[in-house]
This record gives C-alpha cells, sequence and structure tokens, in this order.
C-alpha cells in the first residue's frame, strides 16, 4: 500500500524474478497509463486461470488497467470465478466469505480513514451476481444505506458458473441451465434501480464493449467514491462455458446484449456531475 | 541438547503442530533450537553449522525486506546481502509477495508460501533462512516444509521468532544480522572452510544482457530511438 512498496530496498532488484523487475521498470504504479494502450505496459495483472474466451476475465484486466491509483487500492472478492484472476494481480487482495464483501469493504474503508487520514486509499469491491444481489444481498445493500464511500463492481454472468450452471437471482427470466432445467420462473433482480434507491450515488450498467468507456465508468466510480458515497457498476461479463456461447462470439452476444437488455445507463447525483465538470475543465485547462 | 522436538523432515502429511508438541516461543535475549529455549549464540552457531555445512545454503527474503516500505529496511537488506556473501555458494530467492501464481511459479526464480516445498525441492536446498516474511505466512511455509522436505530452517524474526523453525531468533534487526554473520564468519574459520566473500548469483529469471540478441522493445522507453514514431525521422548518422 502506497508507492514505497512497489521500490525495491536497494541492492535487492537484481535479485526479484522478472515479471517483479518489469512491474516496477514498466508497471502502471505511480503514473497515469492510458487503458488504450494496453500492452504497451507491464500490467498489474497478466496470467490467470479462467476459461478461454471468459469475457470476465477481459473486464476484470480492464479492471486493473484503470484503476487511478493501483498502488493505493485493495480489492475485495468473494467465491465466483472473478477472485481466481483478481487474487493473482498485484494488488493487494481481501476474499471475503461469501456474501460479506461489502461488510469487508466498509470496515476496511473506516479503518484506511483512520490509520491513513491524509491519504487517500481506495477500496473496491468486485464480485458476481451470487456474491451481491443473492447470498450478499443484504450486506450490499446496508453499505449503501450507510453510505459507505466505496465502489461496488457487480460482475454478472447470470450464473453460478463455478459450482456448474445453478441460476441465481440475476439470471434472465426463462433461461434454462444445467443445474436449473425447469427455467427461470422470475426476473431479473433490478440491481441498478436498488442501488439508486438505496443511496448510490453514481450507478452505471453496461456491456463493457469499449474499452475506452468501461475505464473511464470505472475511474468516475472510484473517484466519486472517495469524496460522496457508494458507487455501483453492473457488467455483464458472459459466462460462455455455461451459455454455450463459442468462444469467437463473445464479443459479438456482448455487443447483442448491449442492443437487447444491457444499454448503457449512467446515474449520478448533482454534486457528483458537478464534481466530474469541474475535474474536465482542469483537464481543458492543461491541455 | 537433551530433547529434539523439531528436527528436520520430512515429517510427514499434516505433521503435529510445533505448539501441540509443547513448543514455547522463547522470552526476550534468548532463541529456540529444535523446540528448546537457548542462549542466542548457541542457537546462531547451530544456525551457521547448518548453513554452512549442508547443500545448498539459501536466503529467502521476504517481502518487508525487500520493498523500501520504510526508512530502516535498506539497512537491514545490506546486512541480508553481506550475510548472504560470506555463506559460501549461498543463493537468494525472494518471496516478492503471497499471492497465488497460474500456472505455477518458476522454482528457480521465487518461492511462494503456499507451496515453498517446490522450490526446495528442485533446488534442492538443505538449510535456508527466512527473513522479512510476515509471521502467518513464515509460520505456514515453514510448516509445509518440516512435512516434505529435509530442510535445516532458520527463522530471523523481527517479532517473537517461529515455533516451526528449526533454529529461530527473535527481535532481529540489521545489527542482529550482522552479529549472527560475525558468529557464521568465526564457525566457518573453526571448520576450515575457505571462502572470499562474494554476492550470491543474481536471480536467473532476469534476462542475461546479450545486446546483439535484444528485441526493439525491449528497450522500454527508448524503444522510440529505434523504431521511429509516426511523423519522426530515424536518426541513422550520428557526428
Amino acid at each position: 500500500m502506497g508507492l514505497r512498496y512497489v521500490q525495491p530496498a536497494p541492492g535487492f532488484k537484481e535479485y526479484l524474478p522478472k515479471d517483479y523487475v518489469d512491474l516496477i521498470d514498466f508497471g502502471p504504479f505511480g503514473k497515469e497509463v492510458d487503458v488504450q494502450h494496453l500492452g504497451d505496459f507491464k500490467e498489474i495483472l497478466e496470467e490467470h486461470p479462467m476459461c478461454a474466451g471468459c469475457w470476465m476475465a477481459y473486464f476484470v484486466r480492464v479492471f486493473y488497467a484503470s484503476l487511478p491509483n493501483p498502488e493505493d487500492t485493495i480489492v475485495l472478492g468473494t467465491a465466483g470465478c472473478a477472485r481466481l484472476a483478481l487474487s493473482q494481480a498485484a494488488v493487494p487482495f481481501i476474499y471475503g466469505n461469501y456474501g460479506d464483501t461489502n461488510a469487508v469493504a466498509s470496515g476496511l474503508t473506516r479503518a484506511l480513514k483512520i490509520r491513513f487520514p491524509d491519504k487517500t486509499k481506495d477500496v473496491v469491491v468486485v464480485a458476481g451476481d451470487g456474491g451481491l444481489m443473492d447470498i450478499g444481498f443484504s450486506m450490499t445493500m446496508h453499505s449503501w444505506f450507510r453510505k459507505e464511500k466505496f465502489t461496488t463492481i457487480m460482475v454478472d454472468n447470470e450464473v453460478y458458473g463455478n459450482t456448474g450452471g445453478q441460476e441465481s437471482g440475476m439470471s434472465p427470466k426463462g433461461v434454462q441451465l444445467k443445474m436449473a432445467p425447469k427455467g427461470k420462473k422470475f426476473e431479473k433482480i433490478p440491481a441498478t434501480e436498488l442501488a439508486k434507491q438505496a443511496g448510490c450515488v453514481y450507478v452505471v450498467k453496461l456491456s463493457p464493449t469499449s474499452v475506452k468507456r468501461t475505464a473511464k465508468v470505472i475511474r468516475r466510480a472510484i473517484l466519486a467514491a472517495r469524496h460522496f458515497g457508494p458507487t455501483f457498476i453492473h457488467a455483464y461479463t458472459s459466462c460462455n462455458i455455461e451459455y454455450s456461447i463459442p468462444t469467437e462470439e463473445v464479443l459479438k452476444d456482448a455487443r447483442e446484449r448491449e442492443k437487447k437488455d444491457f444499454g448503457f445507463e449512467e446515474y449520478m447525483t448533482d454534486e457528483v456531475r458537478e464534481f466530474f465538470e469541474e475535474i474536465e475543465k482542469k483537464k481543458e485547462v492543461k491541455k | 541438547m537433551q530433547d529434539k522436538k523439531i528436527t528436520t523432515g520430512p515429517a510427514g502429511y499434516m505433521p503435529n503442530p510445533a505448539v501441540f508438541m509443547g513448543v514455547e516461543l522463547p522470552p526476550e535475549g534468548k532463541a529456540l533450537l529444535y523446540g528448546e529455549i537457548v542462549d542466542e549464540e548457541v542457537a546462531m552457531r547451530e544456525a551457521a553449522k547448518a548453513m554452512l555445512t549442508r547443500k545448498n545454503p539459501t536466503i529467502f527474503p521476504g517481502p518487508q525486506v525487500l520493498w523500501n516500505w520504510k526508512d530502516d529496511v535498506a539497512e537491514k537488506a545490506q546486512a541480508i546481502l553481506e550475510l548472504a556473501s560470506e555463506i559460501p555458494n549461498c543463493r537468494i530467492i525472494p518471496m516478492p509477495d503471497y499471492r497465488p501464481k497460474y500456472p505455477k511459479i518458476d522454482p528457480e526464480a521465487e518461492i511462494n508460501p503456499n507451496h515453498p516445498n517446490l522450490t526446495i525441492l528442485h533446488n534442492k536446498i538443505e538449510a535456508c533462512i527466512f527473513v522479512g516474511v510476515h509471521c502467518h505466512y513464515a509460520n505456514l511455509s515453514l510448516r509445509m516444509i518440516r512435512a516434505g522436505t529435509n530442510c535445516f530452517t532458520i527463522a530471523l524474526c523481527a517479532f517473537m521468532g517461529h515455533e516451526e523453525a528449526m533454529a529461530s531468533l527473535r527481535d532481529v534487526h540489521a545489527d542482529d544480522i550482522r552479529r549472527f554473520k560475525d558468529v557464521l564468519v568465526q564457525v566457518r574459520n573453526e571448520l576450515g572452510i575457505e571462502w572470499t566473500p562474494k554476492p550470491p548469483p543474481r536471480n536467473p529469471s532476469l534476462p542475461k544482457e546479450e545486446w546483439e540478441a535484444l528485441n526493439p522493445y525491449e528497450y522500454g522507453e527508448y524503444m522510440h530511438l529505434i523504431i521511429p514514431r509516426r511523423g519522426e525521422e530515424n536518426v541513422t548518422e550520428t557526428e
């Protein structure tokens, strides 16, 4: 935590493995990297054990490249696919018990405020639809009611993909899954509507087909959470295994869902809007 | 030494934890040797003997000494490098962090607390020093090493020590590491081992500097001097 944690002690650089030396020399720590230049810098996450063609793995990669302050960020996750990649990144990761990520993140955010009152520390929860909207529903909602200042990102693959394909609250109505052959009987939980009602100051629903827009949304959510309150991103990250999407058609599927029911929606409170406008004005003045 | 409670392994799958065998952490000014509380000097001499006489001695520095996260790290890191240079054919294999690695670690380049036995068995290490590893991960690793390998483990702990190690020193900071180095040199002379101090070899995963075989991309931020950006002219001649 902090830039000094990614600088080697004197004399030890030549004893570190190559991937750490690359992170020191070409990584994103202490710099502003442009997510569109992925591949030109050493990424926080490179190798991961996710399935071939996993859209969630792509999202996690973009997520890490979009962090405004990676050296001062802590990521929380829970049981599910995303944590397989999240835990391998060069950013501190906390593995919550299933469903308690937002409760842990609440305590962590408060503790960091007390421990480092003069520093900016970002806490981000990245969990699946099961972790946030099913099993972790109450703790997610209560963290929003309490206006806890951290970002929650739901990587929604619409299924319990890790355990063989049970339906989740976020599975679309009528869908038949391997472990739910009768078909789902009720609609998807309106997660973004719940977030707005519960007091999130910045809420986005998206299918991450555009790298630039996805990165912008993630940065905005983290910046807004620093100052104003809880923020929430609902991202469609298909499970190509459980939904039998051919690997080469995963992007096509994401685009189709974007047209159908995952169109880009961005909500923010007035004060958050003013905050972003100010930031953009400052950027223009700099240019 | 009357009763060696904690000895080199392999102790077998899921060995009894040292605490279940009645091993207690030493009080200030004392150390642990084979699970018994002894004077620091005694533990240091035995640890030095192990590092000098057993095969492939290796130091495993952890994140607390590898990264420059606070002001006193530099001195401790320097003391560790001085110690390493005094041990004949010593290697340094780092534990930079504790994250799981996919598909697996390179056992010649690093050690991971979740499966430290891979590095120890691959490199046939029979004596090692843990330093700068956070205590909870050191305990986990030391027990796994005792379970599955014949490695003599030495813990140079900045806090209260580790009961799972064969030799464990507590409250170890830069000065104490240098004191251990002096004991080691003394034992080395007593054993008649001749050695000229020299730093251990660098990490084998780092590329060797073969300039002719370098790819332009390996020049990092200077790459554009070789491959010009659009609209820029390449420098072909110099005065």
